[in-house]
């Protein structure tokens, strides 16, 4: 009997731009099913891996394996069981849906019957169907993410890895390729997928939290949230120094200021903040009461703001 | 490490022939469908021709001497590289591009050789290529060429060899840039020059010893070379050449060889310059 093998398997990873560490000893496993995000700013590491596990970028250091296969050795086979929907899609907008499934399918060794069977099943699953024959460049943000994603899954991929799939998309068209994203999850696809986007995060099974090309916390998104034990208290006040230190003095509140910005975490929340107003009065511009957020997460674990910070320094490093 | 997932299904490996095939088709329709491309690359070398064939030729001697042909016939073989030239480098400005945020970034991560991907990419742009100058070769009379089938099958012959060429010298140039500006920039600098001190527009006989020593380290020196003895290939000594058949045959194929192989050379190495 085969042992367990998760179907991505990624250890200790290190990844180096000239000097600038982009991924700083990566670890972390993902079991067949899931769906596993990579959530961090720009400029986090994320994308970095995302270039490593789609067999496009080889790590300075460490291994990584998709089904057993590994990302640098085993390229080809690697490359035949995942699925890589970019950021950008990879279609030719010059060509029709089918043209482009059609070419899709053949780099994979589909053809003739076969790849006509998979070229209409995926259409009709994703309810492209009828614009089969139009140009790609006569389409919408949504639907040419659809044709990217009907693409993706015609040589039936074990892993669909994807790059900030909803970038770009209004809202109604995110709330679709979701619905879409998630009929193929529970066939029993893994996704993987990196986000800087928490509502996208908020859907995945798990979630890997990246900051600076560090894994700061692994974990379901519930289970992530309740690391900040209390509710969220933001206050944006004059001299928010000084409110910070009377706050931590005389409401025993673990309180932080970042960017100006006081956040206090409270299991009394709702009854100190009556008390805040009387205390602060005028000096309080605005204050906000809320359940964590993967935001908060964020902070609570690199102690500053979930903000696109370093990818300016990154490019720059390139 | 065991593979627990179920994969047979999976283990299909696409070859050589069926990648390869479908870039060379994806090349072909999505170039019909950019009618400005279609005229562009015709319609230069076309007005060039007119222009400085018709405008320079009373000046035209070959190196001092009557040759008994006019600058428009001998600029003809010349035009013809420059459409295999320009339309060869036109098609691979795209994967530039195409690399960092469109088709080619499906491609790079699919199960398919790096050498299917050259050879589609440079076989689809060489027939490009070649179908164009076909157009502008049924031109040669009004050069005062004779068409004729054993002309038009050397010529046939001699562009393909020359499309190749050109073309992966166009790939690995495209391969290794990091914008279209910078292949522009190449354009002016190497691939102009290139064309213009090829022995196309003028004989180098007469010209600065600088010139005359680019012009015979020029690889296309050969290849406009190999076009005048395919033109003229039941007319010998009609042409004004002075590099033999056999000389100028296997520049030209050493030139398509070596291109080719350094650009699949390239492709292979640098999968990771992909979406950099």
């Amino acid at each position: 009997m085969s042992r367990f093998v998760p179907i991505v398997n990624v250890d200790n990873i290190r990844h180096l731009y000239g000097s600038h560490v982009a991924l700083d000893g990566i670890s972390f496993e993902v079991p067949a099913g899931e769906c596993f995000g990579l959530l961090g700013p720009n400029g986090s590491g994320k994308s970095t891996l995302f270039k490593i596990l789609t067999t496009l970028l080889p790590p300075s250091s460490g291994s990584a394996f998709v089904a057993g296969h590994n990302v640098v050795t085993q390229r080809s086979d690697v490359r035949s069981r995942i699925g890589v929907v970019f950021q950008s899609p990879s279609l030719d907008i010059h060509l029709t849906v089918r043209e482009n499934l059609v070419h899709g399918g053949r780099l994979y060794g589909l053809s003739s019957e076969d790849l006509r069977r998979r070229v209409s099943a995926v259409t009709q699953a994703l309810n492209i169907d009828d614009r089969a024959n139009a140009l790609v460049k006569t389409l919408s943000g949504g639907l040419k993410r659809r044709v990217e994603l009907a693409k993706c899954m015609l040589h039936e991929p074990a892993l669909l890895i994807l790059d900030e799939p909803c970038n770009g998309l209004d809202p109604v068209a995110r709330v679709e390729f979701w619905q879409y994203l998630t009929r193929y999850g529970n066939r029993g696809v893994t996704l993987l997928l990196t986000t800087h986007d928490m509502d996208e995060a908020d859907q995945c099974d798990r979630l890997a939290l990246f900051d600076r090309g560090k894994l700061v916390a692994l974990g379901m998104p519930d289970e992530l949230k309740q690391r900040v034990s209390a509710d969220c208290i933001t206050i944006v006040a004059d001299d928010a120094a000084l409110v910070a230190g009377e706050l931590e003095a005389n409401f025993k509140m673990t309180v932080r200021v970042i960017d100006g910005v006081i956040r206090a975490e409270s299991r009394e929340a709702a009854t100190i903040m009556p008390q805040l107003f009387a205390r602060f009065g005028s000096r309080i511009r605005s204050i906000t009461l809320s359940k964590p957020t993967l935001g908060d997460v964020f902070m609570h674990e690199t102690g500053h703001r979930f903000a696109n910070h370093a990818d300016k320094n990154v490019e720059e490093q390139r | 490490m065991t593979d627990s997932t179920n994969l047979s299904d999976q283990e299909k490996r696409p070859g050589l022939i069926g990648p390869c095939g479908t870039l060379i088709r994806r090349e072909i329709v999505r170039f019909l469908r950019q009618r400005s491309r279609v005229i562009g690359a015709l319609g230069t070398p076309l007005i060039f021709w007119l222009m400085v064939g018709g405008g320079l030729g009373r000046s035209f001697t070959t190196g001092g001497e009557s040759s008994g042909i006019d600058y428009l016939e001998y600029t003809f073989p010349g035009a013809l590289a420059a459409i295999l030239l320009f339309t060869s480098i036109f098609s691979m400005i795209s994967i530039i591009d195409d690399r960092r945020e469109g088709f080619m970034q499906g491609v790079l991560v699919a199960p398919v050789s790096r050498l299917a991907i050259v050879l589609g990419k440079v076989i689809g742009a060489t027939v490009l290529a070649v179908g164009q100058a076909c157009i502008f070769l049924l031109l040669a009379p009004f050069a005062t060429i004779t068409l004729s089938v054993s002309m038009l099958a050397a010529t046939l012959a001699a562009m393909v060899l020359i499309g190749i060429a050109v073309t992966a010298l166009g790939f690995w140039l495209a391969w290794i840039m990091d914008s279209t500006q910078g292949f522009h920039a190449v354009m002016n600098m190497v691939l102009m020059p290139m064309l213009i001190l090829s022995g196309a527009f003028f004989p180098p006989s007469g010209s600065a010893a600088i010139v005359r020593w680019i012009t015979f380290v020029n690889p296309m020196t050969y290849a406009v070379s190999l076009l005048r003895h395919a033109i003229y290939v039941s007319q010998p000594g009609a042409a004004v050449n002075s590099i033999g058949f056999v000389t100028a045959l296997l520049v030209t194929l050493c030139f398509a060889v070596s291109m080719l192989l350094f650009s699949i050379f390239l492709a292979s190495r640098e999968s990771a310059r992909a979406l950099n």
